[in-house]
């Protein structure tokens, strides 16, 4: 790759108001297809808002929203990131070579996000129709009221999987420690198979798709009805 | 002779406990097992605006010329962090109010009106929709804790952006919107089934207490490129705490909604018995800004309740820098009227509401879909009851009127601009608004709890 087209960007020396200033107003026409984000020292919100084809490294751990409201940039993160990494993203890509703390993806409409390690808790609430998946396990009350999409988890999951869930699907190899309200475990189908294949591939796991259960909604708490225990 | 008629009286002793609202209400709980759903804001009787009087200029006072001499109403919001504050010729914003719970029809209505008095409207629980955005020169995007169509294209459309952490019909609950309204493009705004009843999140996915509020808004402003205000919205229960955490958290501009506010779908007992009215939330809300000192650097938007230029007056004087009207704009749209206009003709709505079991002046079935005149519906067939172009002249004179009386109020005052009604200008008509507003009882120096 020319070197114009890398950039570096330490942020032990400029801030993130100055990264996210130049990725938003600079980079789109710049023809810079490659940024590494230098010693990011678990700040927050860093990459927030990206809107071109760019390859992003962040070299560290990082803290809460990072790569917020992504489309189109495909984000690493090498190190553990704080909440809510790749909230409402659109579509590119967020992966973090470590662990994650809690909110992985909230409210995701599009895209893929990768965590290689643990997920906390709530890890993909209320997502809209981004796919995630998870190399370790998630903690409690992951994909609740997630509407469409994917959560995949190579490990385990914590108690409350999947509460008031939507149209979305999760898929857990491991152990299920508790499913939440109106989420049942469902029989695997051919298609089932093959969209979990699919997303392992793209996350770059190697586990057989037969080896995952289908958790999906129940959809009993669609409608009002006065005759079912209400959990609302 | 004939035997004398005795007629036995009957005798109708009046039962407070269980009047006749009671025991409707348990007939209605022993019947279908569930909590009553219903729109609009608190029915009961409250202290309001209604409850203070203004002292206008007299011998140690003079006032301006009514027609003559000119009283400013710009008002400038989001003078704090924000590069673009938003900057209205007069200071009646519109409320958030979601496509889904109203028809394009009329968020298209409101933006046109708000943007001939040079005014903001806001979005709702269901997205930016193309119509609103067109119509509206400033229009404020709401981020709920659903985060229905919320995306990163309409956040940078936007003007500012309000954080919605409450509001006053249903502080604590989230949103909700009945199968009826689902339609195929409200389903497909919010990422979710036709036809389901829809129960949103209170809480944000990505945040819970303060110190991650904090970092949001941060988030939000990195967004943004720092350019537009953020607004943040409480409902009003412990107004003092949350007013003073919005601007710990980073707010521009911090919106507080009072008991009455409205809603188009939540549990009555919610709508009922959560939070404080909207007098004692602006007293509270002014007090907390004051005791921070960030009077005047964050500005507040009052909302819940305001009906009336005088309402307004009232409120600016009390030390909002502007109010938020949702409910009352839908009444000058025709909300609650015996008739609705539809091909240049007056119609008479009175099946319609006697097919909700109500009347006109008492709907307030905007959660059922079946509006009779064609607000709060999503049905195309009721949709057509509201024609854009008259309903944006409709809400244009309501704000102008508005706007002439909250004028003439403070000229009255002998005030040259709006923003410079102060409390001083007020008294109180009743002890409670005394107390809540913190304002002399008319003809005493008394504020009940003060000194104490």
């Amino acid at each position: 790759m020319a070197a114009l087209e890398n950039k570096h960007f330490d942020l032990g020396a400029g801030s993130v108001r100055d990264l996210n200033q130049f990725l938003h107003k600079e980079l789109p026409a710049s023809g810079i297809k490659h940024i590494e984000i230098e010693n990011p020292d678990g700040q927050h919100s860093i990459a927030v808002g990206l809107d071109a084809p760019v390859e992003i490294d962040i070299l560290g751990h990082a803290g809460y929203f990072i790569g917020g409201m992504n489309k189109e940039a495909n984000i690493t993160v090498h190190g553990n990131v704080g909440w809510s990494v790749a909230e409402n993203i659109m579509s590119g890509s967020v992966r973090v070579k470590g662990n994650a703390s809690e909110c992985v993806g909230a409210s995701g409409h599009g895209g893929l996000v990768v965590i290689e390690g643990d997920a906390s808790s709530r890890c993909g609430i209320s997502m809209k129709g981004c796919d995630i998946v998870v190399g370790g396990s998630v903690g409690h009350m992951s994909a609740f009221m997630a509407q469409a999409g994917h959560l995949v988890v190579c490990g385990d999951a914590d108690p409350g999987l999947g509460d008031s869930l939507y149209e979305a699907v999760i898929y857990v190899r491991g152990e299920i420690r508790g499913l939440g309200a109106d989420a049942q475990i469902e029989e695997m189908s051919e298609q089932d198979l093959s969209t979990v294949q699919a997303l392992l591939q793209q996350a770059g796991f190697d586990y057989d798709p037969k080896t995952f259960k289908r958790v999906g909604s129940a959809r009993q708490l669609y409608h009002w009805n006065a005759d079912a225990h209400q959990e609302y | 002779m004939d035997k004398p008629i005795y007629r036995k009286p009957i005798y109708r002793e009046g039962n407070a406990s269980y009047n006749d609202s009671t025991l409707h209400y348990i007939r209605q709980a022993a019947e279908h097992g569930l909590y009553e759903i219903r729109g609009l804001g608190a029915k009961r009787q409250l202290p309001t605006f209604d409850d203070l009087t203004f002292l206008t200029a007299s011998a140690s006072r003079y006032p301006l010329e009514g027609y003559r001499e000119k009283c400013d109403t710009k008002t400038v919001l989001g003078t704090r962090f924000a590069k673009n504050p938003i900057e209205l010729d007069i200071p009646i914003t519109i409320a958030g109010m979601s496509f889904g719970a109203l028809t394009a029809n009329v968020k298209d209505a409101l933006g046109r009106a708000a943007t001939i008095m040079g005014t903001s409207t806001t979005t709702g629980d269901g997205g930016m929709t193309p119509e609103e955005r067109e119509s509206s020169k400033q229009l404020v995007y709401q981020c709920l804790p659903s985060r229905y169509g919320f995306n990163p294209d309409d956040l940078r459309k936007a003007n500012a952006i309000e954080m919605v952490i409450g509001q006053g019909a249903k502080p604590g609950g989230g949103g909700m919107l009945l199968g009826q309204k689902i339609s195929p493009r409200v389903a497909q705004m919010r990422t979710l089934p036709e036809g389901v009843d829809q129960r949103s999140a209170c809480r944000h996915p990505d945040w819970t207490g303060s110190d991650d509020l904090t970092i949001k808004v941060n988030e939000l402003r990195e967004l943004t490129d720092w350019e537009v205000p953020i607004y943040i919205k409480v409902g009003a229960t412990r107004v003092k705490n949350d007013v003073k955490l919005a601007v710990a958290a980073g707010a521009d501009v911090v919106v507080v909604d009072g008991m009455q506010g409205g809603t188009a779908a939540t549990q009555q007992v919610f709508i009922e018995n959560t939070g404080i009215p909207t007098l004692a939330a602006l007293r509270q809300a002014v007090e907390a800004l004051e005791e921070i000192d960030m009077l005047g650097q964050v500005q507040l938007i009052i909302s819940g309740g305001i009906r009336t230029g005088a309402d307004v007056a009232k409120a600016l004087a009390m030390g909002a820098d502007a109010v938020s009207v949702g409910q009352a704009m839908l009444m000058a749209l025709g909300c609650n009227s015996p008739t609705y206009f539809q091909d240049g003709k007056e119609i008479d709505a009175s099946e319609g509401y006697a097919r909700l079991n109500t009347a006109a002046g008492y709907c307030h079935h905007c959660h059922t879909g079946q509006c009779p005149v064609g607000i709060a519906t999503q049905t195309p067939e009721l949709e057509q009851r509201l024609d854009p172009d008259w309903g944006a002249r409709r809400v244009k004179n309501y704000l102008q009127t508005l706007n002439m009386e909250l004028t003439t109020l403070a000229r009255a005052c002998g005030k040259s601009n709006v923003h410079n009604l102060e409390r001083e200008d007020l008294a109180a008509l009743t002890i409670e608004a005394a107390a809540m507003a913190g304002i002399p009882l008319a003809g005493t120096n008394w504020v009940p709890g003060e000194g104490l």
